[in-house]
């Protein structure tokens, strides 16, 4: 079994916090819409406070930085695409050729960044991160956010 | 990332999760996933590929554009891209003072390659526990470990192995892709574990800790868990 077999294996039965139900909110066509990015890498400005093993916090990433190094603590994935192209995880280029393409509205000045690997209960970011996340984003007149994991 | 989706959407902004767990989606059941069998690390597929990040941006956006007026919506992307786990073919440095370990022997050697891949980034992963100097002295702490010295009485840079590991790893890989160019998911994983001096004293010392009683966070965590 190779690292992601076992990984994919192991999440299969990771414990994960549920819902009563799945929020919906409608979008926008997407060439009005304002698009931003979260992604859970715990990637962040080189200059940045790093990331802590179980940070439950965030990192804000201007649209148009590119100073960004890896902060996230496993050591189960691949680091190494990031360190080739940045995109493979935080697609910023392209969602601002998306936008010289008029195929969405426009790239939101303000992206953020969370460590994937956080207590089980991940109270902190459904009660506290999260929702001051949401609020700065919603400040922004984002209307559509990508999710990228690793 | 789900638990994000659902925490988003609830503010009433629209979200599409690029799944790398399905079974993970399927019990979270945030709003819009596209499930994406790719490296893990690698959400958009491929590095350097635009046209293939534009396809899955694509068909993410597309779960956007429905008359569902509710979710959860999981969709597979249509290609699978998998993990290379053989070593990439990365010549290292010859021995050069055979006084030295050869694991600090081989992580000097790729100090030039490695501050030519910082110079030409303008920024390094290294230097969460350690920066690139203290690299070949993390190494001659484990070589010590591994060579049969009790390991709670060696002094490792850093402490913290994890944090230490991720700058040995950042160390070598930054050094290697600008050897290389580019690398398949985790074959520079296989190289640093399998072809380097530096990744088999890891591994070796990192079995010593665990026989010697160390706690299981400390050691387990130094390289992945398939290893």
């Amino acid at each position: 079994m190779n690292g992601d077999q076992a990984m994919r294996e192991m999440g299969k039965n990771l414990p994960v916090p549920t819902f009563d139900g799945t929020a919906w909110a409608s979008a926008p066509r997407l060439r009005d819409a304002t698009v931003a990015i979260v992604t859970s890498a715990a990637i962040h400005r080189a200059h940045d406070d790093r990331f802590s093993a179980g940070d439950t916090g965030y990192r804000m990433i201007p649209s148009d930085a590119h100073d960004l190094v890896m902060g996230h603590w496993s050591p189960n994935f691949d680091h190494t695409g990031f360190q080739i192209d940045l995109n493979v995880v935080f697609p910023i280029d392209r969602l601002h050729e998306l936008a010289a393409d008029k195929v969405i509205g426009r790239v939101a000045p303000r992206h953020y960044s969370f460590a994937g690997n956080q207590p089980d209960d991940v109270s902190a970011i459904r009660l506290d991160s999260g929702p001051a996340v949401a609020a700065e984003l919603k400040r922004d007149g984002v209307d559509v956010v990508l999710l990228t994991p690793v | 990332m789900s638990v994000l989706a659902h925490v988003i959407e609830a503010a009433g902004i629209s979200t599409v999760v690029l799944a790398s767990m399905r079974p993970v989606v399927e019990k979270m059941r945030p709003p819009r996933s596209l499930y994406c069998e790719f490296p893990l690390g690698r959400p958009l597929g491929i590095p350097g590929d635009a046209e293939f990040q534009h396809r899955v941006l694509t068909e993410a956006f597309s779960l956007l554009d429905t008359t569902a007026d509710h979710g959860p919506i999981i969709r597979d992307f249509d290609e699978v891209v998998e993990s290379d786990e053989q070593p990439v073919e990365c010549a290292l440095p010859p021995r050069f003072d055979p006084n030295l370990p050869a694991c600090v022997d081989e992580a000097r050697g790729l100090r030039n390659a490695y501050d030519r891949a910082v110079a030409k980034r303008r920024h390094t992963d290294v230097g969460r526990a350690v920066d690139a100097d203290t690299v070949p002295e993390v190494l001659a702490a484990f070589h010590r470990i591994a060579s049969g010295d009790d390991w709670t009485t060696v002094a490792i840079p850093g402490k913290n192995t994890v944090a230490v590991m991720h700058d040995v790893r950042a160390y070598y890989e930054e050094a290697a892709l600008e050897l290389v160019g580019t690398a398949g998911a985790r074959s520079l994983e296989a190289w640093f574990f399998e072809a380097t001096e530096a990744g088999k004293t890891t591994l070796a010392a990192r079995q010593a800790i665990k026989d010697g009683g160390g706690p299981f966070p400390f050691w387990f965590y130094m390289a992945p868990g398939h290893r």
